[in-house]
C-alpha cells in the first residue's frame, strides 16, 4: 500500500520547480528515501539492507581502481597482485578493502537472508522481491568465485578446476559445457581473460537487479518483526531522518568490524596457498573454497555414493544446486499464512535449528572428506532439504501460531508497557508480549 | 465466431514471417557470441607434442604438459605390471579401459590400459576423473595413484579402485614413432 503513497514533495526553489517539471528526479529520491514511511517497529535486524548497498559501492569504487593495476593474463596476473601490494601507492590497502569487502558483503548477505526467512518476508505480496534477492545472491556467488580466481593463486587455479568441474558431471554434454565456460581443456589464460571481464561486469548487473529489489520493497512496503500489515499512519514514521539514522549507524558499527579486519588480520579470512603462484601440474594438499561457500561444498562432498542411475559426482552437483534452488521456492513452501516468527513457536525452533544446520554445514566443508566429516555433513544436508521440503510445508498446517497484535502501534506499546514494569516485569515481559 | 475470422490472411503470415526471420537473424548472431567461448585455434594447435623416452628406466616416470593438462609417461617395474594383470574385471569399480586408442567399449584389462608391443608403458593423463585435481604417483592403498583432494585411490594401471572418483583416469590417443619416442594426441 506504502507504494502508491500521494506525493508530497513540494519543490521550494525556482531550480527544483525546473526540474521537477522535466525530469522529476529529486521528487523520485524525496518519495523514496525522505518521506517513504516505514514501520515504526523496525530492528536493527533491519538495516543490512542498507549495508548491503554501502557494501556494493565499496567493491565497486575498490575493484575499478583495482583493475587500473591489474593485468589479466595467467604470466603475469600473480606478479601484478604483488605489485599492487607492495608498488602502488595504498595499493595494499585497496586489495585489503576488496578482498575482505566480499567476505563482509557475505556475513550482511547472510543476516539480511536469515531475517527475511525469519520474520517470514518472502510472504504474499513479496515472492518477487525474495526472488529478485536470491538472484542477487547468485549473482554475488558467481562474482566472488571468478574474482577469488584473478590473483592466480593455487587456491585460485584449484578452485576454479574444481568449480568448472561440477560441469562435466552434466551427462554428454557436459565435457563441452566445461570447455566453453574455461575456453580450453584446462584452466588456463583464456579462463582468467573470461572471469576477469565477466567480474567486472556482473557487480553492475548486481546493481541492476538490485533497482528492482529496491522498487519491488517500495510497492509492497517492509514487512516488520510483528509481521502485521501497516493500518494507520501510526504505525509508520518517515524514512528520513528515522531510518536513515538508524540505518546509518549500523553501517558505523559494521564499518567498525570491517575496518579491525582489513588493518589488523586482513589475511584471517583468506588461504595461505593463494599466495603461491598457480602451478597447474601441483594440486595444493587439500582445495577449500572461500567460507561463504563452505556449507555448500560440504553438502556436494555428502555425496559419496551413487543413487540408482545417478552416480556420487553428479548427486553431489545436484544436491549443491538445489540447496540455492529451494530458496527461490520459498514463497510458496511456506504455507503458513503467520508471516513472522514471533508468533510461530515450532517454526521459531526449526529456525534456529536451521541456522545452527548451515552453521555445522560450513565448519565441515572447512574439513577433510575422512572419518566420520562426510557422514555428519549427509545428515546436515538431509535435514537443509528436510527444513523447506518438509518441515515448513507441514508446520504452516498444524502449527498453533499465537495470538497476532491488532496493529503494530499496539504491538509497541505493549512492548514499552512490559518493559516499564522492571524490575518484577521483566521476568512477565514474555508473557505480556504474547 | 465466423470462419472467416479463422482463415489466416496475408497479415497473420506477415507477422510469423518476420517472426521466423527474427528468430534466425537473433540465432546466428548469437552463435559467434558463444563461439568463441570455445577453445580457440592456438589452444587446439597445441594437440600433440612429442616426448623422448629414452632415459626414463623400469620405475621411472615423465610427466609432459598436454592441452594444460599433465600427461604421465611410466615406465612400469615387472611388479607393478603383475599386479595390475592379476585384477579380475568383476574386482574394478569402473569396467571400461578409457582408452582413446581402443573402442570406446574396451574393457579394462591393464593390457587394453596400454597400446599393443608397448605393454610396460602406461601413457595416462594424470588427472583425477572426480573434479580435476592432479593425483600423486606411487602412493596409496593400490601402489598406483592416491588423490589428495578427495580420497580417490588408483591402481599401477591407473584405475579407479576407491573413493568418489567415477572413472578410470584417462589414455590420451599416442604413438611409440621408435622404443625411444612417443607423440601424444
Amino acid at each position: 500500500m506504502s507504494g502508491f503513497q500521494h506525493s508530497t514533495y513540494t519543490p521550494k526553489s525556482g531550480i527544483g520547480r525546473w526540474f521537477d517539471q522535466r525530469m522529476p528526479l529529486p521528487r523520485l529520491v524525496y518519495d523514496s528515501f525522505v518521506a517513504y514511511p516505514v514501520p515504526r517497529n523496525l530492528n536493527y535486524a533491519y538495516t543490512f539492507g542498507g549495508i548491503l548497498s554501502m557494501m556494493l559501492v565499496v567493491q565497486i569504487l575498490t575493484g575499478v581502481v583495482l583493475a587500473m593495476h591489474y593485468a589479466a593474463n595467467s604470466g603475469l596476473a600473480f606478479d601484478s597482485v604483488e605489485h599492487i601490494m607492495r608498488d602502488v601507492n595504498f595499493g595494499w590497502l585497496l586489495r585489503y578493502i576488496h578482498a575482505n569487502g566480499a567476505s563482509f558483503f557475505f556475513i550482511a548477505v547472510y543476516v539480511h537472508i536469515f531475517r527475511g526467512l525469519y520474520y517470514g518476508s518472502y510472504k504474499a505480496p513479496r515472492e518477487l522481491l525474495w526472488i529478485l534477492g536470491c538472484i542477487i545472491y547468485l549473482l554475488m556467488m558467481a562474482t566472488a568465485f571468478m574474482g577469488y580466481v584473478l590473483p592466480w593463486g593455487q587456491m585460485s587455479f584449484w578452485g576454479a578446476t574444481v568449480i568448472t568441474g561440477f560441469f562435466s558431471a552434466i551427462p554428454v554434454v557436459g565435457d563441452w559445457i566445461q570447455q566453453l565456460l574455461i575456453g580450453g581443456f584446462a584452466v588456463g589464460d583464456p579462463t582468467l581473460n573470461r572471469f576477469f571481464s565477466l567480474h567486472y561486469l556482473l557487480p553492475f548487473m548486481i546493481a541492476g537487479v538490485v533497482v528492482l529489489h529496491v522498487w519491488a520493497l517500495h510497492v509492497a512496503g517492509q514487512t516488520n518483526p510483528t509481521g502485521v500489515d501497516v493500518k494507520t499512519k501510526g504505525d509508520t514514521v518517515p524514512f528520513s531522518p528515522h531510518a536513515t539514522m538508524k540505518d546509518g549507524f549500523a553501517m558505523v558499527v559494521f564499518l567498525f568490524f570491517f575496518a579491525y579486519v582489513v588493518f589488523y588480520i586482513p589475511d584471517y579470512l583468506g588461504h595461505a596457498d593463494n599466495y603461491v603462484q598457480a602451478n597447474p601440474l601441483k594440486t595444493p594438499s587439500e582445495i577449500v573454497p572461500e567460507w561463504y561457500f563452505l556449507p555448500f561444498y560440504a553438502m556436494l562432498r555428502a555425496i559419496t555414493f551413487n543413487i540408482g542411475p545417478i552416480n556420487s559426482k553428479l548427486g553431489g552437483v545436484l544436491v549443491m544446486f538445489g540447496s540455492i534452488v529451494l530458496l527461490f521456492l520459498v514463497p510458496w513452501l511456506d504455507t503458513s499464512k503467520v508471516r513472522s516468527a514471533v508468533y510461530r513457536p515450532w517454526y521459531k525452533l526449526f529456525f534456529w535449528l536451521f541456522l545452527a544446520d548451515v552453521v555445522m554445514l560450513g565448519w565441515l566443508g572447512s574439513k577433510p572428506p575422512e572419518g566420520v566429516y562426510p557422514t555428519l555433513a549427509l545428515i546436515g544436508a538431509i535435514f537443509y532439504y528436510a527444513f523447506f521440503l518438509i518441515i515448513m510445508p507441514v508446520l504452516g498446517l498444524i502449527e498453533t501460531p499465537r495470538k497476532l497484535p491488532n496493529s503494530i502501534t499496539e504491538a509497541v506499546l505493549q512492548k514499552k508497557a512490559g518493559g516499564s514494569l522492571a524490575p518484577a516485569g521483566a521476568t512477565a515481559a514474555p508473557e505480556t508480549r504474547s | 465466431m465466423s470462419a472467416e475470422a479463422i482463415e489466416p490472411n496475408r497479415r497473420d503470415f506477415l507477422y510469423i514471417a518476420t517472426g521466423m526471420a527474427g528468430v534466425v537473424g537473433a540465432a546466428s548472431v548469437a552463435w559467434p557470441f558463444i563461439d568463441q567461448m570455445q577453445p580457440d585455434a592456438s589452444t587446439l594447435a597445441l594437440a600433440s607434442v612429442d616426448v623422448d623416452v629414452s632415459s626414463v628406466t623400469p620405475g621411472m616416470s615423465l610427466i609432459v604438459k598436454w592441452r594444460g593438462k599433465p600427461v604421465v609417461v611410466r615406465n612400469r617395474t615387472p611388479k607393478e605390471i603383475k599386479e595390475a594383470q592379476d585384477v579380475k574385471l568383476s574386482e574394478l569399480k569402473d569396467p571400461i579401459a578409457r582408452n582413446a586408442n581402443l573402442p570406446s567399449d574396451a574393457p579394462a584389462t591393464d593390457a587394453n590400459r596400454t597400446v599393443k608391443g608397448q605393454e610396460a608403458w602406461l601413457v595416462m593423463i594424470q588427472v583425477c576423473t572426480h573434479l580435476g585435481c592432479i593425483p600423486l604417483g606411487q602412493q596409496g592403498e593400490f601402489g598406483g595413484w592416491f588423490c589428495p583432494c578427495h580420497g580417490s585411490q588408483y591402481d599401477p594401471a591407473g584405475r579407479i579402485r576407491k573413493g568418489p572418483a567415477p572413472e578410470n583416469m584417462a589414455i590420451p590417443k599416442y604413438e611409440f614413432k621408435s622404443k625411444t619416442s612417443v607423440t601424444i594426441g
